[in-house]
Order: structure tokens, then C-alpha cells, then sequence
């Protein structure tokens, strides 16, 4: 009897705690706004995972202090609640129900990578709850019918279009050859599937299509078959680690092509750690510095690089500026909804319509940002050796002119 | 699949050429893996997170501008270090046991290996670069790194004097003499616990040295450690334990594998041929290994 007594108290207690702790964290308490994100603080995106999380926490800081959110007449504050998942798509998604049906989270923030995006969009789906993700590009994302999926960067089948097309371009209009080298994930493939369609379209031909394994460390073998073919564009995509070793073994293998595209190249601080042998490599971005989008919160790039830089120590990579946009764009709706309720709030961003520092913002049916174009930039070295990376295309927010083609390794 | 391998003789040549440089780096972690297979009857999972910690030390010197060659000296004797430590912490509580135990053990060394990398060194790829320049052979058709031809040399030099040591010093004999028979080397006096420390040591210093030349040649991340594991497995049963010409020729035969499947399979299933291969390998022994058996009856 006293045994059991013990655990019918036991058990009580513990529903007391449960029940008391889902209303001391619903979606608003008091004056704030919570918000619920599972970002990657450890395992293999950890590094961009915490770039995410600071531009998440430098807009809510300043979000906060600039006044807040204004929902029917009161002033309300961001708060976040953070938690970490490890990297793994399947611990993804369990944090979102978690957050959701636990915590009483009922609008969410994106995590790092599209593979964790994908994990947890059925789940926020399922619940109705409204996400706006700032790292999430596969365009898969974007196919599915998803109704709570809001993304502010540009889809992944748009990185690297622009780097054909401005190879078209300096070829007279005519068609050129591309080699195309690929990691086999969602995103680069999807990145593919833009070149494919760019090559298509502008009577261009492919003559490799190289697919890279996960575990990437040596891509000579491509380079090989590179510098037999002799292509007008070698595109690769294969995060960081295909950025490092296809720089690594171009500059060893004194690999001449005359346009050298790729993604990734400023989360693998490319100009850092290659120096000039990163020089003339084209980069696909969805936000840089210079260009010259407003808003009120951080005024324009250059100055949210100085912000950043002052308050992480670091300047922010694109991953950054646009999880800050996120909260920007959150803000944004919940004014205009004047509410919390989840379908006015959803309703609301569907119909967003705005610029922020990092760019133009507007959402498609599938979710995707549609009024960002992505921007190139080309990496160009001084003659001491320190290396800067300038906007080439589109020509709209060009800072330099486009190198091309590039000097042989002989010339340099 | 993609025969341009064979239109061009001299892709051929590179494949070659490339597959035998990168054979020599994985025949010396692969020596390491014998050596310590051999003598303690241990299997060591955690053999490519050791190598990207050896890999990692070059790095740090590089990043403190220090030339990362030099690391192929320093490496080896810290790692030495953190091998003695590895086994008086673990495995020396293994050692006896049964082979599974002692996988298990070192499986989990090497989860614990690559999440602790993960949060000293972070995720990102690092590499170092050692400015060594290019080699051009048949009129530049066949471009051949400097950094990797630097490894492949520098593993041999590791290679021959370790051989040379075993052959000579008391030490040397001493693990030989463990490895072929534990309990009468205890009774004719070698301290065989000092033996298997020294041997794990040995083992961990040699990854130390690969893992600054992989550094230097290609990338390295805290979770890439697994496929030069399974590398150094399919090298030693090949070729054997205790079989050093045979570890050699083994690692080049693999590099050589790897590069022609490369070309010929596509990028993408490189490491997948490898791990094909090694199931093959298995399939074929066992069954030399039943045939034998059934003669022996």
C-alpha cells in the first residue's frame, strides 16, 4: 500500500511539473514572443550551426532593443529557446515535437542545412505551426505543398545558373562546354539540376558529370579528365570540403580552365586558406556585404558586417545575415497580422512583401524567396597576397569587373 | 561507367602513378595496424580517428606558421604519447580478452575520438598547405603534386626504419618475440605489458606521421577517419600480419584499385569499391580457409 501511494504521488508530481512547465513556456508569455529552434551546436554543421544561431540572436537583440514587436497595441519581445540537434536529421525532428507539443512553441526558426530542413517541415506541418528558415535552399523543400514553410534565401537550383549564363555571355552568346563535379547530397544535386537547366537553355553542353562521395578528399581523377577535355566552365559543388580540395589540387595539378565556379567558398574561407591560389575562383552567394539593400534594423550590409564583427569577433558569413533576416521577416508578420493566432500569422507572411539588408523579400506559393537574385563574386588577390572577394554579377551590384578567362597557372 | 581511362594512355599513367603514392601512405597506417593486430591480437576501429589527430597536430603548427612538414617529426612523438595513454586507459583491460571486445573498445575509443576532435577543432575541413609545387612528367600530361610524392618518400623512410629497429634493438626484438609466442617471452623474462604500451605507442605514432602527410596532400575533418580504417583492415588481410613487403605491395595494389575505379566507376563509388573489394576478399579466404580445413580432415 505505501508503495503505491508513493508512485501515485510520484507520478502526480510529475504531471503537476509537466503541466505548470507547458504553460510557463507557451508561444507568448507575458510581453515576449517565444520562438522555437533546433540548431546544430554540435556534430558536423556545427560551425555553420552556430553562425546561424548568432544571426538569430544579433536580430533578436536588436529587434528587442529598437522597440519590439507591436501586436494589438502592446509591445512584445523575441525570445528563443534553443535547442541542439547534434547534427541529426532524426534528433531534428524529434526536438521539433518537442518544442511543439512540450514546450507549446507555435512558431519556429529554421535549423542548419536543408537535410535538417527537410527532417523538420512535416512536423511543424503537421502541427500548423508557422517556420521561417533562413538555411534551408534544396528545392525539394519547395515541391511538396508545404503551406508553413517560409524560406528567405534564394533555392539551391539558382546558385550556379548565373555562372553559365555570364560564360554565354563572354562566349558572344554562343554555347560553351561545362564540366560539372557534384557532391551526392540534396543540395548539391539540386545545384546540378540548376546547371543542367541553365545548359539546356543556352544551347551549352556538358562533356563531365562527375558525382563526389560524401567522404571527398581527392578529386584528381575529375581534374584529369579536366585538363583532357579542355571545358569553358568547371562547376563544382561539394560544400566546404569540395571547395578546399578542388582549390587544393587546381593550384597543384596546374589545372587551366578559363571559368571556375563553386558554392561554399566563404564558409570555407577560401582566400584564408589557400591564399592566391584561390584567385579568379567564382563564387555563388546569397548575400554580400556590398550590396546595397535597407532596412531600419541594421541599415544596410556594410554595417552589418561591422556589427557583427564588433559583436562575435568574426565578420558574418551569408549563413548569418540571413538566419537575422529571418526574425526580420517574423517581425514583420506579426504586425501586420496583428496577432498570434497561427493561421493569420501564416496568411500574413504568405503575403510578405519587403527589403531588408539582406535583400528583397517575397515568398512563392512552395515557400521559396523569389525576389532575391543570388549574387557571384570572384575572388581577386593584390600583389602582397591579401585576397578580397568582389561582386562580378549580376551587374546591377558589380563592385569589380569579372576576370575572364582566367590566366594559365604558366602566366601567373 | 567510363572507359576514357583506356583511350588515353596516359590517364593511365597517372592513375598509376597517383594510385601507388597514395599506396604507400595507406600501407604505412596499415603497417601500424599489423604490427599492433599481430602482437596484441587487437583490431583497431579508432586507427583513422588516431590518424586524423596526427593530422591534426601538423595543422596546428601550420596555423602558428610553422612549416606543417615538420610535423611529420612532431606528430609521431606527441602521438606515441597519446597511444601509451589509450592503452593504459583501455586496452590494456582488453588485451586478453576476445577480438570482439577488444572491436568494441576501440570502436567506442574511436566515437569518443571524433566527437572530442569535433569540439576542440570544429567541423570545418582544414588542410595545410605546404607550398611543395608541382612535378610534369611526358611533356606535362602527367602532373604529379610534390606534396604527395614528399609523403610517399617520407613513408618509406618511416617504413625502413622501423623495420630496421625491430630487426635491431632490444625493444624491437622483445615485440617480436611477444608477438610470436606472449607466454613464453613472459617466462623467459620480457616484460610483455611494457611491450604491448611500447607497441601501441609505435602504432599511434605511425598514424601521427600519416595523418601530417594527409594534411599536407589532402583534407582533414574530425569524421573522416573511418574510411583509413577500413583501408588498413583490407591491407593487412591481404596481405597478412607481420609481412611488411607484403603490407607494401598490398597498399599499392588498393591505391592503384581505387584510382582505376575511379576513373572507371565514377568519383562517387571510390570508397564504395573499396568496402566491394573487402566483402570479395572476405568471401574468397573463407573460402580457401573451408577448403583447407576439409583437407586437413
Amino acid at each position: 500500500m505505501k508503495i503505491n501511494k508513493l508512485i501515485v504521488s510520484f507520478i502526480s508530481a510529475a504531471v503537476i511539473l509537466l503541466s505548470t512547465s507547458v504553460v510557463s513556456f507557451a508561444k507568448v508569455v507575458g510581453d515576449k514572443i517565444v520562438l522555437g529552434a533546433a540548431i546544430s551546436l554540435t556534430g558536423k554543421y556545427s560551425s555553420n550551426g552556430v553562425h546561424t544561431q548568432n544571426g538569430y540572436n544579433m536580430a533578436v537583440d536588436r529587434i528587442n532593443s529598437m522597440g519590439g514587436v507591436k501586436v494589438g497595441g502592446k509591445t512584445y519581445k523575441f525570445d528563443i529557446i534553443y535547442y541542439d540537434d547534434e547534427s541529426n536529421p532524426k534528433r531534428a525532428a524529434q526536438l521539433a515535437e518537442r518544442l511543439i507539443s512540450q514546450d507549446g512553441v507555435e512558431f519556429m526558426l529554421g535549423p542548419y542545412s536543408s537535410g535538417l530542413t527537410k527532417a523538420i517541415a512535416p512536423v511543424t506541418e503537421k502541427y500548423g505551426v508557422p517556420m521561417v528558415e533562413a538555411n534551408g535552399a534544396s528545392r525539394s523543400l519547395f515541391t511538396k505543398g508545404y503551406k508553413y514553410l517560409f524560406a528567405v534565401l534564394a533555392p539551391a537550383n539558382l546558385y550556379l545558373d548565373v555562372a553559365i549564363d555570364l560564360a554565354v555571355e563572354k562566349n558572344n552568346g554562343k554555347g560553351v562546354t561545362v564540366a560539372m563535379a557534384f557532391e551526392q547530397d540534396a543540395f548539391s544535386q539540386d545545384v546540378r539540376l540548376g546547371v543542367l537547366d541553365a545548359i539546356k537553355r543556352t544551347g551549352s553542353k556538358k562533356v563531365i558529370d562527375d558525382k563526389l562521395p560524401k567522404e571527398l578528399n581527392d578529386m584528381a581523377a575529375t581534374l584529369v579528365k579536366v585538363k583532357q577535355m579542355k571545358p569553358d566552365v568547371l562547376v563544382v559543388s561539394g560544400h566546404t570540403k569540395g571547395a578546399l580540395t578542388a582549390i587544393r589540387q587546381i593550384s597543384e595539378m596546374k589545372v587551366d580552365v578559363p571559368m571556375l565556379a563553386m558554392t561554399h567558398c566563404d564558409a570555407a574561407k577560401l582566400s584564408k586558406q589557400h591564399g592566391k591560389n584561390s584567385q579568379y575562383a567564382l563564387c555563388a552567394s546569397q548575400w554580400h556585404k556590398t550590396l546595397t539593400y535597407k532596412d531600419d534594423f541594421f541599415k544596410d550590409g556594410m554595417t552589418y558586417d561591422a556589427d557583427f564583427t564588433k559583436e562575435f569577433g568574426y565578420a558574418p558569413p551569408y549563413q548569418a545575415a540571413e538566419s537575422s533576416a529571418a526574425l526580420l521577416v517574423f517581425k514583420d508578420a506579426f504586425e501586420r497580422a496583428n496577432s498570434f493566432d497561427q493561421k493569420k500569422v501564416r496568411d500574413a507572411l504568405a503575403a510578405t512583401n519587403m527589403q531588408t539588408f539582406y535583400g528583397n523579400i517575397k515568398f512563392a506559393e512552395g515557400g521559396q524567396n523569389v525576389d532575391k537574385p543570388m549574387v557571384l563574386f570572384q575572388v581577386m588577390c593584390d600583389d602582397g597576397g591579401k585576397c578580397e572577394n568582389k561582386v562580378v554579377a549580376p551587374t546591377k551590384w558589380a563592385s569589380a569587373k569579372l576576370i575572364h578567362p582566367i590566366p594559365s597557372w604558366s602566366k601567373r | 561507367m567510363d572507359f576514357m581511362v583506356f583511350q588515353y594512355p596516359m590517364i593511365s599513367v597517372q592513375a598509376c602513378l597517383d594510385g601507388i603514392l597514395l599506396g604507400i601512405l595507406f600501407a604505412l597506417i596499415a603497417y601500424g595496424m599489423a604490427l599492433q593486430w599481430g602482437v596484441m591480437n587487437i583490431i583497431n576501429i579508432a586507427q583513422g580517428d588516431l590518424v586524423i589527430l596526427g593530422g591534426y597536430i601538423a595543422y596546428f603548427m601550420y596555423l602558428y606558421g610553422i612549416h606543417p612538414a615538420w610535423g611529420v617529426i612532431v606528430s609521431p612523438i606527441i602521438m606515441f604519447f597519446v597511444g601509451i595513454a589509450i592503452y593504459k586507459l583501455v586496452i590494456n583491460k582488453v588485451v586478453d580478452r576476445d577480438l570482439f571486445i577488444s572491436i568494441l573498445a576501440t570502436f567506442g575509443i574511436s566515437i569518443l575520438f571524433m566527437q572530442l576532435m569535433n569540439f576542440a577543432f570544429g567541423a570545418d575541413v582544414v588542410l595545410a598547405n605546404s607550398d611543395y609545387g608541382t612535378t610534369m612528367l611526358f611533356n606535362s600530361n602527367v602532373v604529379l603534386p610534390n606534396s604527395k610524392i614528399f609523403s610517399a618518400f617520407i613513408s618509406i623512410l618511416f617504413a625502413i626504419c622501423l623495420v630496421i629497429y625491430m630487426k635491431k634493438s632490444k625493444l624491437g626484438r622483445a615485440i617480436r618475440a611477444t608477438a610470436q609466442n606472449a607466454r613464453a617471452a613472459k617466462i623467459l623474462g620480457v616484460d610483455t605489458e611494457k611491450v604491448y604500451a611500447a607497441t601501441f605507442g609505435i602504432n599511434a605514432a605511425l598514424c601521427g606521421v600519416a595523418g601530417a602527410l594527409i594534411s599536407i596532400t589532402f583534407t582533414i575533418h574530425p569524421y573522416m577517419g573511418l574510411p583509413y580504417t577500413i583501408r588498413s583492415f583490407m591491407i593487412v588481410i591481404v596481405a597478412g600480419l607481420g609481412n611488411l613487403p607484403g603490407v607494401a605491395m598490398s597498399g599499392m595494389g588498393l591505391g592503384v584499385f581505387e584510382e582505376f575505379a575511379d576513373y572507371i566507376l565514377g568519383t562517387e563509388f571510390r570508397i564504395g569499391s573499396v568496402f566491394l573489394l573487402l566483402v570479395l576478399i572476405l568471401v574468397y579466404r573463407r573460402f580457401k580457409l573451408s577448403r583447407k580445413r576439409e583437407y586437413l580432415k
